[in-house]
């Protein structure tokens, strides 16, 4: 399936758990919309929480004075989605491994592993200041992840 | 929408009903202090039933890996009881299956429990 290709819609929001519910929400009805199965539908929403998760909590951390952007574009082929922060920045390069044995009993840092396992493509830009993740998801691919 | 929660006690073992999303912010908190609250008592065998629980995001992966160290370093047993087949392969992917004593069935769940 492709799905026919919609204009990029982009919100602005605020750094609250609310907002990262509606992207989430967002993220599930764009992915429904194209045509994907259930399964691809959970692994893209979930993808996309932790991506606004991570803008959220570890970028921006709740600072009220700090926004979110989400944008979602179905181009036909692809759908992809955009995340950004505008907190300090992230280097993806220094997060650790959490599959490392050493790392397995942590209580946190599975996000990014969890959003590269479930989407085709993940991206980091730095903005100086924040950060801007894009999740690609190609459309008429196996799935991938669990 | 938030996580429900019950709790039951059955042999010695404190049996924690969960269902819902186990969430940052939502189920995550409550599953915290559920196992918080049950170790300040004493009760240290636990077993959280997760048959209910249709969604857990890395923060909710988080929190159980938490409430086991937690429990462990007490000295307690914390299992898992009837992974939805989103939770078995979360679990799966993020290499916690095998770390987890996981059960798909409450009887043998309780019986697994180290009696004194």
């Amino acid at each position: 399936m492709t799905g026919q290709p919609e204009k990029r819609v982009t919100y602005t929001l605020d750094s609250s758990l609310d907002s990262v519910n509606k992207v989430e929400q967002t993220a599930e009805q764009m992915a429904r919309k194209a045509g994907v199965d259930e399964d691809e539908i959970f692994r893209i929403s979930m993808a996309v929480r932790e991506a606004a998760v991570n803008a959220v909590l570890h970028g921006n951390a709740y600072d009220p004075e700090k926004r979110m952007t989400a944008s979602f574009e179905n181009t036909g082929a692809s759908l992809v989605i955009r995340i950004t922060d505008e907190g300090k920045g992230l280097d993806p390069a220094t997060l650790p491994d959490p599959l490392a044995p050493e790392n397995l009993l942590r209580g946190s840092g599975r996000g990014i592993f969890l959003i590269r396992s479930f989407m085709d493509e993940v991206h980091f830009r730095q903005l100086h200041p924040g950060t801007e993740l894009t999740l690609i998801k190609h459309l008429g691919t196996a799935p991938t992840g669990a | 929408m938030s996580m429900k929660i019950s709790t039951r006690q059955v042999d010695g073992v404190t049996i924690l009903d969960l269902g819902g999303r186990i969430t940052l912010g939502e189920g995550s908190v409550q599953l915290r202090d559920s196992v918080r609250d049950l170790l300040a008592k004493g009760q240290k065998k636990i077993l959280l039933n997760l048959g209910e629980v249709n969604y857990i995001d890395s923060s909710g992966i988080g929190e159980l890996v938490s409430a086991y160290t937690t429990v462990r370093n007490q000295g307690g047993e914390l299992k898992l009881l009837n992974l939805t087949r989103k939770v078995h392969d979360l679990l799966q992917i993020t290499k916690l299956y095998t770390v987890f004593d996981v059960k798909d069935d409450e009887a043998s769940a309780i019986a697994s429990y180290a009696h004194a």
